[in-house]
């Protein structure tokens, strides 16, 4: 089964990235493919690069990031969204004048165009949010 | 992009203002009329309130985004189902919501409401009939 | 077509799972996860609504019971204590999954 994730709240003010994560990796583990996870809302706030939780908790973002890379994911960060929130990628930064970058490499930036693709592309739309 | 059109639906539930959701979502579904798949918003819950007439926030110092659900006849969204048990808990009628219409290019261009009164039990069998629902 | 609906929040703080009880259609599903697991909770309105659906089934998270020191005594007769492998396999099921946030 394809599955698209959405993701519609920011890493520990909600479970709703938790949840997310648990059910994508074990979707993985079973050999499901994930076509595309996409952070919407305060989701974006999940592709920062710049959190530090503490030690004995999990590290939501890192966690993304490593089953991103474990599984080739296609993370990838609502660019209107982001821009309200300020999570920028090298090319936001430069269009939109900015003198610094958050995103975590992991992470992409991209239109809501992705969103929609993955929901055509997908058999099962997943949505996490609050 | 995939050939078979696919039945999405977006699931409005929150009010406008008070969160994000409302507005965001409906970004959403400008984007997603590009994509040609056969759309469909849910007014039900809170939802009824994102498109009561009469909105200024000029006090609050936010935009009034209230005119882009009125340019969602232009984007081919043209079945706004709005449920009627929603709108009557919170002591609405029809004519408090804005006159959403859309031009039926098969008809001469005829006007038409795009707001469809429905009502739980037939949103529920709406909501059966989707491929693909968005929540926010 | 069958939904598999998903309600992630406690049905004495939203209303979510209410709505959500009030567009389901049998042979569809409900699973509770995150704060929605206390609509699991025996002894309470919500247990009457989940009693009172015929043709629906119920699922609650069992890790998200555990987290919030939930027994499984607690639950709703009837209602399926599921993992989250299970819940992947329910997502795939039914022909849709519905989010009640």
């Amino acid at each position: 089964m394809k599955f698209a994730i959405q993701i519609n709240e920011g890493p520990y003010q909600h479970q709703a990235s938790d949840s997310a994560y648990m059910f994508t990796k074990e979707a993985l583990e079973k050999g499901h493919e994930i076509f595309r996870v996409f952070f919407y809302h305060d989701g974006v706030n999940n592709g920062t690069r710049l959190t530090t939780p503490p030690q004995d908790d999990r590290n939501v973002v890192q966690r993304w990031a490593e089953l991103g890379e474990k599984y080739e994911l296609d993370l990838v960060v609502c660019v209107a969204a982001a821009q309200r929130r300020g999570i920028v990628d090298d090319g936001e930064a430069e269009r939109n004048g900015k003198d610094a970058t958050n995103i975590d490499p992991r992470f992409r930036i991209s239109g809501l165009g992705q969103l929609i693709e993955a929901a055509v592309q997908s058999e099962r739309l997943v949505v996490f949010g609050d | 992009m995939s050939e078979e059109i696919k039945k999405f639906l977006y699931l409005n539930r929150r009010a406008p203002y008070g969160t994000i959701y409302a507005w965001e979502a409906l970004e959403v579904v400008l984007i997603g009329a590009a994509f040609d798949q056969d759309v469909s918003l849910a007014f039900f819950d809170d939802g009824v309130y994102q498109i009561v007439k009469g909105q200024d926030t000029a006090g609050i110092g936010m935009k009034n985004f209230s005119p882009t659900y009125s340019a969602l006849g232009d984007y081919e969204v043209t079945k706004l189902y709005v449920e009627k048990e929603s709108l009557e808990e919170r002591g609405l009628t029809v004519d408090d919501l804005m006159p959403l219409k859309w031009e039926d290019e098969d008809e001469d261009w005829a006007e038409k409401d795009s707001i469809r009164l429905v009502s739980r039990e037939e949103l529920a069998r709406i909501i059966d009939e989707q491929d693909v629902v968005f929540s926010f | 077509m069958s939904e598999l609906h998903i309600v992630n929040k406690s049905p004495f703080e939203k209303s979510s799972f209410d709505s959500c009880m009030s567009h389901v259609l049998e042979g569809s599903a409900v699973l509770l996860f995150e704060d929605g697991i206390y609509a699991a909770t025996s002894g309470t309105a919500a247990a009457e609504k989940v009693k009172s659906a015929p043709g629906v089934k119920f699922y609650v998270l069992g890790p998200d019971l555990k987290a919030r020191g939930l027994s499984e005594e607690r639950v709703t007769d009837g209602v399926e204590i599921v993992d989250y492998a299970r819940f992947v396999d329910l997502a795939e099921e039914h022909d849709k999954v519905v989010s009640w946030v």
